[in-house]
């Protein structure tokens, strides 16, 4: 029979590392029911266990979704056994989870990780002693140097097979008795295995254990009383001082460290300088040119190997398509089946391939600086700012990637600890100007006059957006999950783990290229086919578009752009629905449809728009187009965070919907400055849009009326 | 009553108790502030909010809006 096993410890202590050296290749990697946090489970070299990753937590409270998901595994799934792997150089803070897994009745074996630390800052630790004091089996590991993994392994499965419980030790006699009225009233409501951790939970008011055994904590308030009075402190603190007074006493016996360096140590050292009061933020800026310039950088200095290498590989599309192109004719392939493979797939499909290179290099660059322990000191530098708009002190890093790609920036909000923070910087990240964007950028520049702020309005532009959208996302639950609060651990700087690193970079490109295999590539194909043919399915042979569906669906969707003034046709509305197979797609469309070549000079584009449009028109179009619905990539990339379609379809609705909001007041204002004619209709618009907005700004509840499912609906 | 809130930087404190409820008193307890342990402040953020202690042994960063939930000694 083969074995479960669970892999439970807490953040930063090399529980992935040791969960890679565990399972070598052989992982599969996927999400929690309904929470977006990575399931990993994989097979333990040499052995048919399976072993499952938990997420990393520091207690088993009911609060954040990791806590939960951990919980929910160990009490539903009953593990065959759990491997609870602690940091030794933090023994205190990692022993509480320790001794909450220990209540839960599951066999266990405690994986002592970071002995090579221990050894040469001359600590010592009796792993016999702390062995028999804790009533676990203690292996001393080192998962960077595969030190000592074999007997691990062969103590895991010795313990499950035997079914080798914990031998449970007692906290001060009061608090057993209580405990031992809290399992009386609990007996037959929860599993019998489990009931000294529930137990322990009902005296802590546990919502969850209430949850579950209603009216158990009242009967047992004469016990609570007693217990509160004794000790003079609500129940819940009454339980964390003795477990932690346990730890104390526990690591006390056996643990002796070394007398600390006056200096400090070397991660004291440098901290002193990365988080300094005059130089931390500075660094911060150096920190952040510099990846900007190593990913994302293209201009008047060089070119940064992340835009050389896209820049690279969107030319060797390009030329791929054109090869096919050539043989297809050559060969007398149907022209349909040409247009398919080089416009559809290969064009579609290439030009958002065509990123990957860059979001590797912004995928190496976020993954060091997450593993040398810099990316908490950003959180430590930036909370100040980033608090007030109610996102992460991290959220900082995903919205800068966001301007290079928004995909690599929504993938790398999974470094943020709170769910809520995550949620709502993977739904705003794209409001940054991306390098697709660039393109339009460039052309709208050049059709309204004096338009050198054009760059900087769409960046200024994208903050507020986050900004405002953090404000009111927050609102939101439905979409912003849970906040939980900003209590974050800084944990010592250390050099990145190469293996792991790199790894986790494949990861995350993998899952993007295989959305360009999937996802992408169905949309590139239907963009195609709604711009290649008539509504009556005929191929439409050249250039021309003005006969296709798309230009059906466009002249529909114009009238609702009417109030914001570039609604009188329908090639602007078709340019943004193909926008959305890559925002770049917009420029080409527009030479298309107003110069008939879709290579036309930006120039040639511009020049038209601005005969064709008023300025502020032109201005509400830009808007429009910078700000709604991303690329179908990054509502791919969305999907993963959100974890559901239904969830992202309506995230990407909000975006649409303050996309044209935005536009409709920036038409007016911008129109009433330059003296542009308005139609009274679009001044009513923006004003409602205006109104509605400062009504989700300031109310506290603007969205009672959507909480269905909560008693927030009140007449 | 003296709160971690207004503990100067580069002293040591003992906790007396942990006022609130709910998820951030627990979340509080669980990184290791209860009741007689100590806390160094070690330093505050550049933009003079979050604040940085030690506590058994390791660093946590923490704002001073929770900080005023622990009485100290």
């Amino acid at each position: 029979m083969s074995f479960t096993i669970a892999l439970a410890g807490n953040p930063n202590c090399g529980k992935t590392t040791l969960f890679n050296a565990l399972t070598g290749a052989s992982q599969r990697v996927g999400n929690w029911p309904g929470v977006t946090i990575d399931k990993k489970v994989g097979r333990i070299k040499g052995t048919d266990a399976r072993l499952v990753d938990l997420p990393g937590i520091y207690s088993l409270s009911p609060y954040s979704p990791e806590e939960i998901v951990s919980r929910n595994f160990i009490v539903d799934e009953r593990p065959d056994a759990i491997i609870n792997i602690i940091d030794a150089t933090n023994l205190e803070r990692n022993l509480f989870l320790t001794l909450q897994l220990i209540d839960m009745g599951t066999p266990m074996v405690i994986a002592l990780n970071m002995m090579d630390e221990i050894e040469k800052r001359g600590d010592r630790i009796d792993v016999e002693g702390l062995s028999s004091a804790l009533g676990v089996p203690v292996v001393p590991i080192t998962a960077s140097k595969k030190i000592n993994i074999d007997s691990l392994v062969n103590r895991i499965i010795e313990v499950a097979s035997r079914k080798q419980l914990p031998i449970h030790f007692d906290y001060d006699p009061s608090i057993e008795a209580a405990e031992s009225a809290a399992e009386a009233a609990l007996k037959g409501k929860v599993p019998d295995e489990n009931i000294r951790f529930y137990s322990f939970k009902l005296l802590e008011d546990d919502p969850d254990v209430n949850r579950i055994a209603p009216g158990a904590r009242a009967s047992i308030q004469s016990a609570i009383d007693g217990l509160e009075k004794e000790y003079d402190d609500s129940s819940d603190s009454v339980i964390a001082d003795s477990r932690y007074s346990k730890i104390t006493e526990i690591v006390g016996k056996n643990c002796t460290r070394a007398p600390k360096d006056e200096k400090g140590t070397f991660s004291d050292r440098v901290d002193r300088i990365v988080t300094n009061r005059v130089l931390g933020i500075p660094i911060f800026v150096a920190i952040i040119t510099l990846v900007y310039f190593i990913a994302m950088y293209d201009g008047d200095w060089g070119t940064s190997p992340g835009a050389w290498a896209t820049g690279w590989l969107n030319d060797w599309f390009a030329e791929f398509g054109e090869g096919v192109r050539e043989w297809c004719q050559e060969n007398g392939v149907d022209p349909v089946v040409e247009g398919l493979l080089v416009d559809g797939i290969i064009g579609g499909v290439g030009s958002v391939l065509g990123f990957l290179p860059q979001m590797i290099v912004l995928f190496i660059c976020m993954v060091i600086l997450e593993e040398i322990g810099y990316m908490a000191r950003v959180a430590f530098v930036m909370d100040r700012v980033f608090r007030h708009f109610n996102l992460s002190g991290k959220s900082f890093i995903p919205l800068l990637v966001g301007t290079g790609c928004g995909i690599p920036g929504i993938m790398s909000t999974r470094t943020i600890e709170s769910e809520s923070d995550r949620r709502i910087t993977a739904m705003t990240v794209t409001f940054m100007p991306c390098g697709a964007k660039l393109p339009v950028i460039a052309a709208i520049a050049g059709a309204i006059s004096g338009s050198w702020w054009i760059a900087v309005y769409a960046y200024f532009g994208g903050i507020v957006l986050v900004i405002i959208s953090g404000i009111i996302l927050k609102k939101f639950k439905r979409l912003a999950g849970t906040p939980t609060p900003f209590i974050m651990e800084l944990p010592p700087y250390h050099a990145p783990q190469l293996f792991s690193s790199a790894k986790t970079v494949l990861d995350r490109a993998w899952a993007f290229v295989k959305k360009a295999g999937t996802i992408i590539l169905l949309t590139a194909i239907l963009i195609w086919f709604l711009s290649r043919f008539d509504l009556s399915l005929n191929y439409l042979d050249g250039d021309s578009l003005d006969d296709s569906i798309l230009a059906c669906i466009g002249s529909g969707l114009a009238y609702l752009f009417m109030p914001l003034g570039w609604g009188d046709s329908w090639e602007l509305a078709s340019a943004s629905i193909t926008g959305l197979i890559a925002k770049e797609n917009l420029v080409s469309t527009l030479g298309v449809v107003l110069v008939g070549d879709g290579e036309a000079e930006v120039e040639a584009i511009s020049e038209i728009l601005a005969a064709m449009l008023s300025q502020s028109a032109i201005l509400s179009f830009f808007t429009f187009n910078m700000f709604c619905a991303p690329c179908f990539a990054a509502i791919g990339a969305i999907h993963r965070e959100l974890g559901n379609w239904k969830d992202t379809g309506l995230a990407v609705l909000y975006q649409c919907v303050l996309a044209y909001f935005v536009s409709a007041i920036v038409y007016v204002v911008y129109g009433t400055l330059v003296g542009d004619t308005i139609d009274w209709s679009s001044y009513v618009l923006a004003i409602i849009d205006a109104i509605l907005l400062a009504i989700a700004l300031v109310f506290k509840d603007p969205f009672k009326y959507f909480h269905r499912d909560t008693n927030g609906v009140k007449a | 009553m003296t709160t971690m809130k207004e503990v100067p930087i580069g002293s040591t404190v003992t906790v007396k108790r942990i006022n609130g409820d709910g998820a951030l008193k627990r979340h509080i307890m669980d990184m290791g502030i209860t009741k007689g342990v100590q806390i160094y402040v070690r330093k505050v953020a550049p933009l003079g909010d979050p604040v940085e202690i030690t506590v058994r042994g390791y660093e946590l960063s923490l704002r001073k809006a929770y900080a005023e939930m622990i009485e100290v000694d």
